[in-house]
Formats: structure tokens, sequence, C-alpha cells
């Protein structure tokens, strides 16, 4: 009885509680969520509706398919037969490898997973040798890892590239370099263009030499063959691994031997483990088997505490641990690109499915607007970014050199997003010197010290590509979507121009031209740009570091940040800007 | 309102019921029989508790709730235990071994009367029936809490006990307690009471010394065998005959006794399920037992207890004929017994509060007809214990114990937390888990749901045992008797070679393994998240980057198969992180087989506990990890299931190689078991002799060089020859040292 009394003296406060509470959630005070006003917040700028959306998007599915199938082959390494050999020796792939060296569950950035392709007589999935960063113990690490079951794990002329190409991001972004060996040396049919040169095989133990000075880790892991050339990777290496019964180092194998010196000796006896753990010195630690070499290579990692020689503390002071996700659907990437190079899309909304909470504050929006640059934040690292929009004027290029000098002096990492046809032509842009407007901006581009990422959503010609940070102007990395097209020209272009030449070559020796000739001749260009410009063509050659989902931009520009900061800031000293 | 009433809790009871009995006991004292003091003011105001684990910590609760300070004692072994955690004040009585903390009288009373307790509470075991104790808290000015050292010292000497009942009229197994111990005459006595006849040492205790004799032709041997076995173990070779009843229930009742004459019973708790002459679950009333057979059962231990003039706490023991529905006085157990607490459900009160009062000098707050009969309850006891080996004591660490959450009608008795240690110096026993029904039905469900969520891992348990005889047919009809589990050891244990089964248990394992490989997956998600370096989280997303792949990973778990054949099954598991979070998990079935599960979601909602939907079904699920001894422990917890696996740890442990530690001589041009100096140095000390046997790796001679001494060891076994240095003398690198010959 006075439980019911007294529920009801204390229900209508209840309600007074309720309404008062309903009042500050109400849509009429100041403060909602719905009303409040941020200042950089970039429109969605999508027509889902419309028929190019549908166009684009199920252009992009057709080439994402198309590369889905072609990293699936590569996945696959070097066929069933040499991948089950491979297993019967107890060994990993060597994905399989990295991913129980990096922290379980971690992501990795693998690049050039393309390199190779279509390149050589034979398949060669990806160059034979396996590179990306991934973190152990929370260290990042650049990691190379040769594939055994492709060709032996011999080095093509394509895998000393690709294998010196994440030397050069170890180095560049000081990452201790993890080197998975299992490699028969040098692909003996191609070594004129596998060892002479100055950026060929021997080059790899030089980077380690240097980096090692440099005190970035060297580490080498022998998981398997180390024959020849391939015997100074754990040589040179900083401390190594080998494995019992698979891991052998010998600078000449048992046959040769045999064939020098008469000496009849087994593999393990002339460079196995025991030899070289117990008494050559040239390895450190003896691995019982692969998983415990594995092992032994992550302790090895715990172990740099290199944490005391980084800014970490600065990193941290200006990284947010907290971030927001892009307003909208990152999967609509995907549906921006147009099939035809020629329309032009708002780089707009491509930024604003890559930066945190779609926040984009744009520097000199209304000044030079064919580039596109503003500040944001991206998984809660600052970065700068250039975009495209349209070609470059001479106000443009002014801009992209204002911009970048102003990241430059405050350490924000830059990203490019390339779409770009080239720089302006004709008299009146000559006149205005566009010439020296580009220098500026090269020069910009050329000397500033920051991170540089740089991804193609569209096409990349001429002088626009070194403005946007081409490969030439050693972005830290360089991704293309899969509609990416790298060319000094457009193909139809350049058929106009050698056509118009060769038509005047021919006026001069007095032969006359017939339209189906010059129509051969022009197709003949066009097929060949068709074919070089094509992103395969370029991933292939190591002309970029992969090609990536449009819907990944955004984890790919986030990880290539966060590894480009690994380093210190360097000081920045530019050249002389023509004035 | 019928319902409300017949609800156990004590709070509500306490509510409810208490007020009147309050009313009772003041009444009882007004009326001039109580003592002199008043009895609403206690006159014990702190107790020291000679007791351990949950007992001593039950006690605790209660003196707490009256606002009774405790005193814990502890041993070594216990310094940091629960019940010293929860006292008031705690007192370091000795080392472990009982006999010289627990068992040692002088030393408690000695911390009573140092901490200033007035009174004494035994719990039960240690010295809880020791009528020299009692006597000595007695002459030591301290109230003892417990029956009159004069009723336990009738009750201890099982033959006295029994001539004292049969005086009272309490029904007496048919048997022979005379003192007449001639062979033949007990042959005859044994005749006298009909075949099958136990014979029974008048001491000791735990099945010593006893025999069942089927015929007469075995007698004279078994009695003599007994005889021996009595004489060797308790000194007195005194035998008595008794009846042997084939198929009988172990029923009794619980009595209370004050100071004033007045004794009740508080109905009865049948515990005829035994193993190794232990119970292990209790249940209260006894089933299938008529209401007129529990009040002759009642009254026949009312007798039994004013025979001794009994108070406090105290248990009748009968064994019941089930056969004939005849019952016989057995023993008594002067103290508060471990499943008190089935009483306690039924009843709505707190015995140990009853203690108390008493102990001070109150009357029963009740009388007989007041005391309510309330529902069902049951006690399982959750042991520390090898359910395969014969359910040989376990010991270890309590890796993970998580004990089904108690609410009004779910009660955990536990003196362990997480983290502790079950040791050998004590009774294994971890909890009881006590449960309240309305009826026989709402309880038994309640005890199999929560023996099913009682987690304990890092020492094998009889959990899963209780699990199936808490589901067994005849239990669940009641039809308990002392020889359930022999009777029914084929339902309740697995017959190895049982393939069906086995095959069963193999799936259950895979399907459990699929899960633990999602928790796993989801939890060094989440950890490394929490400690990620530096590093910005976008390294440890979830799901891991991959560019244009799936991230994939292998998982490989050893099954631990301890309950079933005892084959241990190695399960391979590959995991592919999809893009929502989700997770594509096959399992090698055989070799060329793979079972898939595709879109298994795992949401963590704490540490550990997880919520996975596989194949549409979605159910928490509760992981737990330790590692002992260089492997991983995996136990997981989903629905009804409970497995554990294994990891090797060993490759990340300091590699064990043989070649690296064998010494270096073994590669050089000398003949095996040649010994060289492996550097310049001084013989400090030699070990072995000349012409010693040695095994391999024991040290023969110390030497010292840079200021650092190497122990030559023996390479392999065999004999020391040709040791020929001494201490002090300088040896060259690589000179010969001795050589060992097999």
């Amino acid at each position: 009885m006075f439980k019911t009394v007294w529920r009801r003296a204390r229900s209508p406060l209840r309600q007074l509680g309720n309404g008062s509470s309903s009042c500050s959630s109400s849509p009429w005070t100041s403060g909602g969520p719905g009303l409040r006003f941020f200042a950089g917040v970039l429109p969605d700028g999508l027509d889902r509706s419309s028929e190019e959306f549908a166009r684009n998007s199920q252009a992009m599915d057709g080439l994402l398919s198309r590369l889905h199938s072609s990293i699936h082959q590569v996945l696959a390494g070097g066929g069933p037969g040499a991948v089950k050999r491979n297993r019967s020796r107890n060994k990993l792939l060597p994905r399989e490898r990295i991913d129980s060296l990096i922290d379980p569950g971690s992501s990795f950035l693998e690049l050039s997973q393309l390199a190779g392709h279509d390149l050589y007589e034979d398949p060669l999935p990806s160059a034979g040798i396996v590179t990306g960063i991934g973190p152990v113990h929370g260290q990042l690490c650049m990691f190379m890892a040769n594939d055994p079951t492709v060709k032996g794990g011999t080095y093509f002329p394509i895998t000393v590239k690709k294998h010196l190409r994440a030397q050069e991001i170890a180095a560049q972004c000081k990452l201790p370099c993890i080197y998975l060996v299992d490699s028969g040396g040098a692909f003996l049919p191609k070594q004129a263009e596998v060892f002479p040169d100055r950026e060929n095989f021997g080059r790899i133990f030089y980077n380690q030499a240097t980096m090692s000075s440099e005190g970035i880790p060297q580490i080498a892991l022998v998981l398997g063959s180390c024959t020849a050339g391939g015997a100074y990777i754990p040589a040179m290496a900083d401390e190594s691994v080998m494995v019992k019964g698979n891991g052998t180092i010998f600078l000449a194998g048992p046959p040769l031997v045999k064939a020098a010196t008469g000496e009849e000796v087994s593999a393990e006896d002339l460079g196995g483990a025991a030899v070289h753990c117990k008494l050559s010195g040239v390895s450190d630690y003896f691995a019982q088997d692969e998983l415990h070499a594995l092992a032994l290579g992550r302790n090895i990692i715990k172990n740099f505490h290199t944490a005391g020689k980084r800014t970490t503390v600065s990193v941290a002071r200006e990284m947010n641990a907290e971030f927001k996700e892009p307003l909208y659907d990152i999967s609509e990437l995907r549906s921006i690109a147009p099939t035809d190079l020629k329309q032009s899309f708002d780089i707009r909304s491509v930024i604003a499915r890559i930066v945190d909470g779609s926040e984009f504050d744009e520097f000199k929006k209304l000044y030079g607007t064919t580039l596109v640059t503003g500040f944001a934040r991206i998984f809660g690292q600052p970065v700068g970014i250039l975009g495209n929009n349209g070609i470059l004027f001479n106000e443009s290029a002014l801009k992209g050199a204002h911009f970048i000098e102003l990241c430059s002096q405050r350490n924000i990492p830059l990203v490019f997003l390339q779409n770009i046809t080239g720089f302006m032509v004709g008299s009146k842009s000559e006149a205005n010197g566009i010439a020296k407007s580009g220098a500026k901006m090269v020069m910009a581009v050329s000397c500033a010290k920051v991170p540089k990422v740089t991804i193609i959503v569209g096409g990349s010609f001429g002088a626009g590509n070194y403005a946007m940070c081409g490969r030439a102007y050693s972005p830290n990395f360089m991704f293309l979507w899969p509609n990416a097209r790298i060319s000094v020209m457009g193909g139809a272009q350049a058929a106009g121009v050698l056509t118009q030449i060769e038509k005047a070559n021919k006026k001069k020796q007095g032969v006359e031209w017939g339209k189906e000739e010059e129509a051969a001749f022009k197709a003949k260009v066009v097929e060949a740009y068709e074919r070089e410009g094509n992103c395969y063509y370029s991933t292939a050659r190591l002309w970029d570091d992969g090609i990536i989902d449009p819907a990944d931009t955004r984890k790919v520009i986030g990880l290539c940040i966060s590894a480009a900061r690994n380093r210190p800031e360097e000081a920045c000293k530019f050249g002389v800007f023509r004035m | 309102m019928h319902r409300h009433l017949a609800y156990p809790l004590l709070l509500i009871l306490r509510r409810r019921v208490t007020p009147p009995l309050r009313r009772t006991l003041s009444s009882h004292s007004s009326s001039g029989e109580g003592p002199s003091s008043s009895p609403s003011l206690p006159i014990v105001d702190k107790v020291l508790i000679a007791n351990r684990g949950e007992i001593a910590c039950r006690i605790i609760r209660t003196s707490r709730r009256l606002g009774i300070r405790s005193v814990a004692v502890y041993s070594d072994a216990d310094a940091a235990s629960l019940h010293v955690k929860s006292a008031d004040e705690a007192v370091h009585i000795g080392p472990p071994p009982a006999r010289l903390s627990y068992l040692d009288a002088s030393r408690i009373v000695d911390a009573a009367l140092r901490t200033g307790a007035q009174a004494i509470h035994p719990g039960y075991g240690f010295l809880s029936e020791s009528a020299d104790f009692a006597k000595l808290c007695e002459d030591n000015g301290l109230v003892f809490i417990g029956p009159p050292a004069s009723a336990i010292r009738d009750m201890g000497d099982k033959s006295a006990s029994k001539r004292i009942m049969g005086a009272a009229g309490v029904p007496l197994v048919p048997g022979y307690h005379g003192e007449e111990q001639d062979v033949e005459f007990m042959k005859l006595e044994a005749e006298k009471i009909g075949y099958p006849v136990l014979i029974k040492p008048t001491h000791g205790g735990g099945g010593k010394g006893m025999r069942i004799v089927e015929n007469a032709n075995q007698f004279v041997e078994s009695f003599l065998g007994a005889q021996r076995e009595a004489a060797a173990s308790f000194g007195v070779d005194k035998i008595l005959l008794e009846k042997y009843i084939t198929r009988p229930r172990h029923i009794e009742v619980q009595i209370f006794g004050d100071k004033h004459g007045n004794v009740l019973y508080l109905y009865e708790r049948d515990c005829s399920v035994q193993r190794r002459h232990q119970k292990i679950i209790e249940e209260a009333p006894a089933p299938n037992i008529s209401s007129e057979f529990r009040t002759l059962l009642g009254m026949a231990a009312v007798s039994a207890a004013k025979a001794v003039n009994y108070h406090n706490a105290g248990t009748v023991e009968f064994i019941v004929d089930t056969t004939t529905g005849n019952f016989y006085f057995m023993e008594m157990n002067t103290r508060l017994q471990v499943e008190h607490p089935v009483t306690e459900m039924i009843i709505g009160q707190d015995l140990v509060e009853w203690q108390f009062r008493v102990a001070n000098g109150e009357s029963l707050p009740i009388c007989q007809s007041d005391v309510p009969l309330l529902g069902h309850a049951f006690e399982a006891r959750i042991y520390a214990e090898n359910v395969v080996k014969g359910f040989l004591p376990a010991t270890g660490v309590l890796h993970h114990y998580r004990p089904v959450s108690a609410s009004s009608s779910v009660r955990v008795e536990t003196g362990v937390e997480q983290g502790d240690s079950v040791s050998m110096h004590y009774d294994p026993m971890i909890a009881k888990l006590v449960v309240w029904g309305e009826s026989r039905n709402a309880a038994l469900v309640k005890l199999k749901d929560s023996l099913l969520k009682f987690q304990v891992a890092g020492l094998p348990t009889n959990i899963e045992f209780l699990n199936k005889l808490a589901n067994h047919q005849a239990f669940e009809g009641g039809h308990v008797e002392t020889h359930f589990i022999e009777k029914f050891q084929d339902d309740l244990f697995v017959d190895p070679n049982d393939q069906a089964l086995a095959k069963r248990a193999y799936d259950e394992a895979k399907y459990s393994a699929v899960l633990v490989a999602a928790c796993i997956c989801k939890e060094e998600q989440y950890a490394r998240r929490e400690g990620s370096n530096g590093l910005p989280s976008i390294w440890y997303s979830d799901p891991p980057f991959r560019v244009n792949h799936c991230a994939k990973r292998t998982v490989e778990l050893e099954w631990d198969n301890d309950l079933y054949s005892g084959v241990s099954k190695n399960l391979t598991l590959s995991v592919s992180y999809l893009p929502q979070g989700e997770y594509l998990i096959e399992i090698v079935v055989d070799k060329d087989s793979m079972q898939q599960h595709n879109n298994v979601k795992v949401t963590r909602f704490g540490d550990h506990e997880f919520r996975v939907e596989i194949d549409g079904v979605s159910m928490p699920t509760n992981l737990c990890i330790y590692e002992k001894e260089s492997v991983k422990h995996i136990h997981m917890w989903h629905g009804s299931s409970h497995h554990h696996f294994k990891q090797k740890l060993g490759v990340e442990l300091p590699d064990a190689d043989d070649i690296q530690q064998k010494p270096r001589l073994d590669m050089s041009s000398h003949q095996p078991g040649v010994v060289v100096a492996p550097m310049a140095g001084m013989v400090i000390k030699v070990v072995a002799e000349e012409g010693a046997r040695v095994e391999e790796g024991q040290p023969v001679l110390v030497l010292e060089a840079m200021k650092m001494e190497h122990v030559v060891k023996a390479p392999l076994a065999g004999t020391v020859q040709g040791l020929q240095v001494v201490a002090g003398q300088q040896i060259q690198d690589s000179s010969v040292l001795f050589t060992i010959k097999d």
C-alpha cells in the first residue's frame, strides 16, 4: 500500500524530468548536430541517379574484375606443381612468410604486385619477389621475399628493379629491411641485363651497406638457397637467421665445387645452417624449422629499440588518434572516373571520399581553379592535397608551387591526385610564361622533402605528370587507379603530330601520302600509345608501385603517409625559382 | 501471492518471516527460560573462524551482516586467499600442512585470545568435531560455536553412539556392537543378522577395513582381514557387524537445538550420489518420499539429538533401504555440514546466523510447525579432480574462474578467485553451486543451466561429469541411491571405443575450433589496436588491409580430448578476413576436403567475451587463454559446450637446439668423447674423478679464463678417462683434457 502511494507521488516528478530532457534534444535548440555548421565539409558531388554514374560504375567494374583476375593469378605463385613442391619441403609461400612475421592481424602494404606482367615469354608472377611494408611489434618494416616457386626465385631484370625499388623506399622512409631469402641468384640467360649496370644486382648489396651505415637495420632470414651473388644478402645483413635443412649459403653450389676442385660435398655440409652458425659465422641464429626462423626474425625486430631514435613525440603531437570516416560512401570512388578521359570530373568528389570527415579546407579556392589545393587529414594524419580539375594554367601552376612551399615549410605530407592532360598551350599561354610557371611548380615538387604520395586517378600526360609529382619526381609512393593512363601526350594528339611530321618528310621526298596510308599510320601510333599508356604496361615495368581499387585509395594513402613519416623531418632547400 | 511466499530468497524471507520469528524469540526469552543477558544485544561481537576456503567466507559473510567482526586464520599457503581478504582481521597460524596450522588447536585459541575474539566458529572439517578443541575453547573462556563437547564425544565413537541411539529408540541397522570379538561368536551373530553382512571397525572411517560378506563361507577370512587392517590403521581392532543394505539411500536430517532443550528438524537432504565415499550432488528435500516418512525421519533425528543433549547445528544420517522402506541411524555429524545451503534454501533461513544466536544463549526463533518447506534445492560440489582417472584430486592454478552469476535462486559458495591455486595441502573443492526452484524439476533445470555456465580452466574439474549426472534420466526421476555412479557408469563415463560418440565429439570440437579461431582473430585485432606502439591504428584495421585481396591466416589448434578417447587431434583452420569484418573459416576435415563456414561474425563486448554468429545463429562465447609450460591453452564456452585447445608456443622460445648446446669439439677432428680445452685458462676445480661414471652434460671440471668460469661438461654418458689435470693447473687452448668412454 505504501509502495503505491510512494510511486504515485514520484511519478509526476519523473514525467517532469522526461519532459525537460526531451526539450534539450528538440530540433529548436541551438547546437543540435543537424544544424551545426562545419567549415570545409565537402559536398557529396555525385548524382547517383545519372546515366553517367551508372556507366562509370559499370566500366570500373569491368576494369576491377580484370585487375582481380590478374591478382588472383599472381597470388598463386609459380603454379600448383611448384607450390606443392615448396610445401613438401615444409616451406611457406612468400606472402605466408610475411603474414607470420608481421603482427597477427595487421595490415600489409604490398608493392607492385603486377610487376613483370606480360613482360617476358613466360609469366613471372609478381616478378618473383614479394615486397611491401608491415608492422612487427609495432615497428614498420620493409619486406623483400623471394618466391622460390617462380623460376626458383631467380632474379630477372624486373626482379632486380623491384628489389631495388623496395630498398629505395626503405632508405627514404628509414624502414628496417627484412630479406626473406630463397633464391637461386641471377637468372643466368639474362645476365647482361641483370649483372653489370649501376641499377643491377650488385646495387642490392650496395644499398644494404649504405642503409646499414645509416642505422637502418638489415635482417636476412635464409629460408632456402642463397647461392652465388645471393649469398651476399645474409652476409651483408646486420643479423641473419638460417633454417636447418632448407637454408644454404655458398658462393658456389656442390656441382660447381665438384667441377672446380673435385670436392664432393652435400649442400648442407657445404653451406647449411650448422656450418654457418657454428663454423663460418656467416649466420647468427640457428632455426630448427621455418616457423622457428620467422619467430626468431620477430624477436630480432623486437630488440631493435629504435624508438628512441625516432621523433615519435612530434609525430604523435600532430596526429589525431581519433578520426572520422568520410561522410560519403568510399566505394563510390569506383563510380567517379569517366570512361572517356576527355570528360572531366570534380576532383573534390574524390577528396570528399578520402579525407577524414570529408573535411577539406581549401587554399586559394577562387584562384587558379583548375588545380584544387587544401588541407585535410587522412586517418588523423595531416596532409596537403593537390588535385587536378582541368589543365594547368599559369595561375594554377603558381598556386601549386605556393601550396607545396607552404606544406614543405610546415612538414605536411603532400598527396597528389593526378588527372592531368598537361599545361595550357598556345601563344597567349606561352607569352604569359607558362613554361616559367610550370618550372616553378616542378622546382617546388622536386625540392620538397616532405612525404609525397601520388595517385593517378585518370590521365597523366606531358609535363603535367612532372608538376604533379610523377615517377621521375620520386614520390615516396605512387599508385594507379585501373583506369589510369600515362604517356607524354594522348594517342590521338601524338598521331596528329607524327602524321604532320611524316607528311612533311614525305613531301620533301616528293612522295604523296594516300588517305588510307595516313589512316593506317595514325592507327598504328594510336594503337601503340593505347598499349603503352595502359596502367598494366606501366605497372609491369615498375613505373609505379601498383594498381589499386579506387575504393582502397583512402587506406592506401593512409598507410603510405604513415610509412613515409617513419623518418625524422628533413630540412628543405629550394633551388632558384625563375621569377 | 502464493508464488511470492514460496520464494526462497533469503532477503525476502528475512523481511517476511524473520519479524514474526524475532517476536517468538523475545517471547521465549521474556518467559524467563533464557540467560539473564538481553538477547537483542549479541554477546559475541567478534568471532574467529578456525577454517579456510568457502566455509570461512560463508561464515564471514553472515557475521558481517550481523555486525560481528571476523578474524580469519591462515597458513602460509593461504596468505593471499579470499577468506583472509574478506575478514576484518587475519592471523597467521603456521606452515601449509594442516596439522601445523588449521589443526593446531593451541595456536588457534591463542589467535582468538590475541585478537580479542569471544567465540570460535570451527566451520566443517579440521577441528569442528574435536571434543578436545571444544573443551579447550571453553577452558579459555571462548564460546565454541557448535555442540557441547560431551555430545561431540558421544557421537564420535560409532559403537557408543549406536548404543545411545538404541536406548533412545532410534532405529538401528540390525547388527552386533558388543565387546565379545571371538570370530566364531561373531559368525553366529552374522547369521542372526542375515547375509549380506557388513564388517566394520568401530573406530576410523573412510571405508578403511570395511568388508561386505555375501555368505557364511567368506566370513572368517574377511573378519580377520578387517581386524588386521583396523589394528594397523587405527590401533584398535574392535569390529562391529551390520546388515548390509544392497540398495541404500543416504538421507540425512538437519537438526538444530538451542541451549534450552529445544530441538527442531529442518527436513532432510538426500546425499546419495557419491564418488569415493564423498558426496557430490545433494538435494533437499529428498525426492520420492512421503511427508509421513519425512516426519518419521525428522522425529527420529530429534530423538537422537535430545539423547545427547545436543545444541547448535547437527546432522543425523540415516541409511534408507529402498527395497523395504526401512531407515536406520548411521551416525550424527556434530557440525555445520558442507551441504547446509540446500536446507537454507528450502527453509529460507541463515543457519550460520542461528548458530551465532544459539551460541549466545538465545532460544530457537521458531517452533517445529513454523518451519517452512519451500520448493527444492540442489547443491553440486565443484572439485578440482580428474574424473577419468578415478576422480583423483587435482592441483593447479585457476587461470580462469568465472562462476555462474548469482541470483535469488542461484548461490555460489566459493573461497577462491581467478588466479588462485588449488594446492595439495587441502580439500580440492573449488566451489559449491546451490540452486533453488519451486519444484524439483524447476531446480534441476536451473542446476543444469548453471553447470553449463560455470567456467573453470587451468585444472581438470568435475563440472562436465556433474552435468552428465544432472542430465541422467534416473537422476531426473529422483531414483538416487548410493551406488548411483557405479550403477550407471556406462552412461556417465564415455566408452573410448564408441566410434559414433567419438565422431560426434570430434565434430563438435571442429565447430568449436571455428569459433575459437574467429574469436582469437577478433581479440588480437583488439589487443593490437590498444597497444599499437604509437603506430597509427590503420596498420591494425579490422579487417587487416591487403592490396587487392583478402588477408588470410592459418590457425593451428590441438584439441585436448581428455574427456573422450584421450587422444588429442590437430586441427588446421584457415581464416579469411572478409571486407565487412566477418570471417570465412575453413577447417581441414581430412586430406582433401574442407568444411567451410561463411560469414562468421564476431562481436567483442568485453575481455574475452564475444557473441559469435555462425551459419545464421548467434550465441555468446567466452574464451580463456593462458600459458602453461610453453603451451598456450585456450578454453571456449559456447552454448552447452566447453572445449579445450592447445597451441604450441615453441616458436617464440629460445631454441632448445642440441647442436648449439653441445660442446664445440664435436665438430673438431677428435674422436667423439675426447674433450679438449675450449680456451686457454686455469683449472680451478675438478668435479669428477678419473674413472667416474658421468651422464651426458654432467660437469667434469671448471676452467677460469678472462675472469670467467667455464664449466667443461661430459659430451656423452660414460666413464671419465685420461683425466690428468689438477686444480690450479694452467692449460693450453685445445689441449686434451679427458676422454669419455662408454
